[in-house]
Parts: structure tokens; sequence; C-alpha cells
């Protein structure tokens, strides 16, 4: 390349750099980050879907005397690097006053630091891991932390008379064993009596030896901190191992997934597990989301799509009683968010997380399917 | 429970010992240590879920088939693969570098291909309720696996020091020039232990993949670990060596986790490797003399 090609490079860079600003001037410009591409799309994707039928709804009425939100959605493709250059650009470029996502909880770790220190309100929905919200005063979450979700199941556990438990999990992934750190306060914190803790890999398939043990000790309750292939794993050879009724099986965020059923089948039925959301909540709000989604998209919501969905309502809530455009403004304004959506009940703490886990829903596998558990 | 336990023991040293049979028997004959082998293993097991989900076959047919596909596949790959590599006399190692790189990315190719989900073979294909005998439980599945890891080992046993294929096989193994100049055709010879070998790792698939429910792309490089240990205390090429090394890791990796702690289990076994190694370098069952300086 000569210098004049450079020339004419670099100049139609800058066009290209100035004039979607200048395009988006009619609007509010607010950015996303999300995975839109490779193997985790999915979650990025369900996203997007959540926060732009949100956005139908949003900018028929208009906020800040009916003016529009102008969304643009980045992908991170799962990348820290990528999830960096599009906070940067939505920064610098579109000017965007407040940011939704990253999707990831480490991809938040990389991004968080960046957009705190621009001071531009930044709101995780789907990022669970702990420490989240302590990168910096302008970092916010509206997903549950797997801490608030753990103890309201195991205080239905309680309720159905469990007094002593058997802990097992993954110890070769840290999301697994995380969420077996929130049993085990939990179980403490419930009064439940710990009969012993069991390990197993990630990638085992014989679970033969733990559970004959654990059989012997005759726990009211297992619970399973696993991805969902060990939890299928856990629960396919417990059943041939003899484990009946009589023991309660708890999952985990990991065993919230429909492929429970689809891999454990038969066997994975009666356990239970809390989710922050649930398809089927007999609540209006939920009903009309759903049969909203279905409508624009022909295919059913999940978890994520109607963690964005509320999202994109309490960022629009709080960019109205900000009265501006104004990051600063907005940020204030969140932490005074109090409203209801289909996940619930949804205000944040003084550490910018959720304040309520009352829209927590237990979930029971009942022939290969979840329901809300009695 | 200590039962139960040891049933435990004994079905996971079987499954293991299931695994490294053909494994053993193509470095015992072919002096070569086929990596590949693990992705036989997965693709015995695919076609069986192929047999059973799409065309409703029963077990007992699905079992076979998928079996002889995977040997078929063996000759096939290892003749692509190994062929060149034995003709220029190459070491040990090369086998070993080559037979990675393969099977790494027929791994990745498989799942790219097929997904990296679990599948499951359908579940009415055998009987999962348990049997309960003097108050251990056993599935079917689990005795179909004891009684064809006893079956292999003992016709394979057979063959090699019964029959004058054992023999040509056994010649083949101590020198490939002079049986080849003995008039063995060593070609043939190599192809038809493929077969076997792969066939063993595909039948090997499939009623571990029975057993446990769960079948992936990666489910031989799982495997290929634990088969490694087996072979190696077992003694390289050893097939009742495989058996009881097979057994002996099982019932150690069940009795550490169910009396001392769960987390323990691959240290302890890991560490027999080891301590079997430092005190007998061959093998546990493996021959003084080592064939080759």
């Amino acid at each position: 390349m000569n210098r004049r090609h450079l020339m004419t490079g670099a100049i139609a860079g800058l066009a290209a750099s100035t004039l979607p600003a200048a395009a988006q001037a009619a609007g509010i410009p607010v950015g996303a980050i999300e995975i839109l591409t490779g193997p985790a799309a999915a979650y990025g994707i369900a996203i997007k879907a959540g926060l732009e039928l949100a956005l139908d709804t949003i900018n028929q009425k208009g906020i800040l005397g009916g003016q529009k939100i102008a969304l643009t959605v980045e992908d991170s493709a799962g990348d820290k690097n990528q999830a960096i250059n599009a906070a940067r650009k939505l920064i610098g470029r579109d000017k965007a006053v407040l940011i939704i996502g990253p999707t990831l909880s480490n991809e938040m770790f990389a991004v968080g630091p960046v957009t705190n220190e621009r001071k531009v309100p930044t709101i995780g929905t789907s990022t669970t891991a702990t420490g989240i919200t302590e990168i910096g005063p302008y970092i916010f979450r509206t997903s549950l932390p797997e801490s608030d979700v753990v103890p309201v199941t195991f205080k239905k556990a309680q309720a159905r008379g469990v007094k002593t438990v058997a802990l097992m999990y993954a110890n070769d992934d840290a999301f697994s064993k995380s969420g077996f750190d929130v049993m085990k306060a939990a179980a403490e914190k419930l009064g439940l009596k710990i009969l012993t803790i069991e390990t197993f890999g990630s990638k085992d398939t014989d679970f033969s030896a733990q559970l004959t043990k654990v059989k012997g000790l005759k726990p009211d309750a297992v619970t399973i901190s696993a991805l969902v292939e060990p939890v299928s794993g856990v629960l396919l050879q417990a059943r041939q191992l003899g484990f009946g009724k009589e023991t309660l099986f708890i999952g985990g965020n990991g065993s919230n997934s429909p492929k429970l059923g689809d891999i454990a089948g038969a066997a994975a039925d009666g356990m239970i597990v809390g989710s922050p959301w649930f398809i089927a909540k007999p609540d209006p709000l939920n009903t009309a989301f759903v049969a909203a989604f279905k409508a624009k998209y022909n295919k059913d919501p999940d978890q994520f799509a109607a963690q964005a969905y509320d999202c994109m309502f309490i960022a629009a809530a709080a960019i109205e009683r900000a009265g501006a455009a104004d990051s600063e403004k907005i940020t204030a304004a969140l932490a005074k968010t109090s409203y209801t959506g289909v996940m619930g009940p949804f205000a944040f703490t003084a550490g910018r997380d959720p304040a309520s886990s009352e829209g927590v829903v237990v979930l029971e596998m009942k022939g290969g399917k979840f329901g809300i558990a009695s | 429970m200590l039962a139960q336990q040891l049933v435990n023991g004994v079905l996971l040293g079987a499954t293991y010992a299931l695994f490294a049979l053909g494994f053993t028997l193509i470095f015992g004959v072919l002096r070569v240590i086929n990596l590949v082998y693990g992705f036989y293993f997965s693709a015995g097991a695919f076609m069986a879920l192929f047999l059973t989900r799409q065309y409703g076959w029963p077990i007992v047919a699905a079992l076979p088939v998928a079996a002889a596909g995977a040997g078929v596949l063996a000759i096939a790959l290892d003749w692509v693969l190994l062929t060149r590599l034995r003709r220029v006399g190459a070491p040990e190692l090369a086998s070993l570098m080559v037979t990675l790189g393969a099977v790494l990315a027929l791994y990745a190719a498989s799942t790219a291909l097929l997904g990296p989900d679990i599948r499951r073979l359908p579940p009415d294909l055998i009987g999962a309720e348990a049997m309960v005998i003097a108050g251990v439980r056993i599935t079917a599945a689990q005795v179909l696996i004891l009684v064809a890891t006893a079956v292999l080992v003992g016709g394979l046993i057979a063959l090699m020091r019964g029959t004058r294929l054992g023999l040509a096989l056994r010649a083949m193994a101590e020198n490939p020039d002079a049986a080849g100049l003995m008039g063995i055709d060593t070609g043939r010879l190599a192809a038809l232990v493929s077969f076997i070998s792969g066939a063993l790792a595909g039948a090997g698939g499939v009623l571990i993949g029975l057993n446990f429910n769960a079948i992936h792309p990666y489910m031989g490089e799982a495997m290929m670990l634990r088969g490694f240990v087996v072979i190696i205390v077992g003694g390289l090429g050893d097939i009742r060596g495989a058996l009881i090394a097979g057994l002996l890791l099982g019932i150690v990796e069940v009795l550490t986790a169910g009396y001392v702690a769960s987390g323990l289990k691959e240290a302890v076994a890991f560490a027999i490797l080891v301590a079997v190694l430092w005190t007998r370098p061959v093998g546990l069952f493996g021959r003084a003399v080592v064939r080759r300086a």
C-alpha cells in the first residue's frame, strides 16, 4: 500500500467513524455487548432478543419527552479483548450513556474496569459470579447471584422435612466449586446436618463409589453442584444403586437446564433446582412477556431473554428519572430503582446487586421436564 | 456396603480392562502405541447409537455390527497412518506422535460434525432396573460387561496361544522381518490386528456407553489415560496382565473414594503407576527381558 492509498484509507475511516454518531443524534445512545457468534452465541442472541422486545414497547411511547432509545449491540464473541474493544467503540463512537452486558462474568471482569473508569453505568444481565459489582460504583447487575438462589431451594427442601444432607460437587471446575461453597454455607446457615462431602471430576462417568458411601449414610437430601452432564451421570447411577423417592436430590445453577431431562430421563425425576425465572410462572406480566416473545421471534424465551427484557425497562426508567441522557445522572437514578418485572420485584442493594430473591422459583423435574415444585 | 463397593470396583475395573484389551494387543503385535484407538472406541459407540436410534435395532444386533464397523475403520486409518512408519522401521515414539496428532484431529472433526452434546442409547434398549443379589445391586448392562470382558480375554488368549494364526502373530511380534521370510504375509496380519483391536475398541465403546449412558465424541479420550495405566502396569502387550491390572485399578479407585476421600481417587491410582514402574519397569506381569534393547 503506498502513501496515497494510506491517506484515502484514513480519510474513509474518519468519515465512517463520524457518520453513525451523527445519524444517531436522533435517539438516546445505549450500548450492549453480547456474545453473538461462536459456541456461546445462544446466550447473547437470547439477550439481544429480550432487549429488543422491551425496546419495541419503550420506543412506542418514548422517554424524556418522546425521544427514542437507539440501541447498538456489539458482538464480543465471548472474547475478553473483543469485549473491551466493543466497550471502547460504544463509548467513543456511539457516545453511549449506558451499557448493558457483557454476557459472561469473566468478560465483565475485563470490561467493567474500562467502563467504570469512563463513568458509564454498566448493567450485567447474566453475570452471576461473586465480585462483579465490586469492580466499581458504575457497575450494576440485575442477575441474581447463586448465593441468592440456593438458599431459597434449600428452604424448600427444609420445609419438606430435610434435616441431613450429603454434598457432592465437581472439584475440577471453578463454576461447580463456587456453587458448592454457596451450598455449604446455605446448609450451615439453615442448620442442616452435613453428613459427608464427596467430590468427582467433571469428565468422570463412574460415581458408584461415592454414591454407595452416601447411600450408606442415609441422608435426607443429596446436593450436586456441577455442570448438567456430570449431574445427569450421578443421577443415572444413583437410581441404579437404589436411591429412591426417600432421598431428595437438589441441583444448583448447572442443573437448571432442559438437557437434564434429555440425558438423565426418568432418573432426574424429583430433583429440585432454584431458578430466577420460569417460563410457566403464573403471573400476568410473565405470561404477557412469553406471548409477545413468541409472537415476535416464533420461539420460547429463556431465562437470559427474560433477564434482559427486565433490564431494558429498568434502564429506560432510570434514564427517564434522570431527566437527561447523562451518564452521571442515570447512575444516580439507577441506584433508586424500584421495578416489578417478569422476574419479580426488583431493586438494587447499596452494592448495586439485586436486593430481593422473591422472584426465585423452585423447579422440580417430572417426566423429564421442569415444573414448579409443590 | 463393602460388598457393594467391591462389586463397584470389579465393574469399574472390568470397563478399564475391556477398554485396554485391543490397545495392548496392537502394541504387543505391531509394536505401535496407537492413540487413535480412543477414536475407535467413540466411533463404535456412535455407530451403535445410530443403528439403535435411527433403525430401532436391538442391542444384540447393533453391538456386533458396530464392533465390525469400528474394525473396518481401524484397518483404513491404521493403514494410512502407520504403513509408511512400519516400512521405514520408525521408532515407537514416531507412531506415538503421528497417532496423537491424528486422534486429536479426529476428535475435533467429529465434535464439529456431531456436536459436543452427551447422547444416550434408547432407554428401553436394556433393562435399567438393577437386580439385587445378597444386598448387592447390579444391572443387566454391568453383567454384560463382565461377561464380555471374560469372553474376550479368554478368546484372545486362546487365539494367541492355541491357533496357527496366533503362532503367526507371535512370530510377527518377535521379528517381523524373519516372519516375512518364513512366508507369513505380515501386511495382511497387520490389517487383521488392526481389525481385531478396532472391533474390541468399538465393542467396548458400545458396552461402556450403555453402562454409563453417556456417548460423546471425546469419550475415548477420557478412557485413554486409564487405558495407559492398565497396559503399562499390566505389561505392554500382555492380555492377561491388562485384565488383572484393570481390575486392580478399578478396585483401588473405588475403595479410595469409598473409604479414604473421593478427591484422592486419581492421585492414588496414578501413584500406583509410578510405584509399579519404579519397582518393575516392564510392568507387574511383564517379561523380564525387554525384547528390543
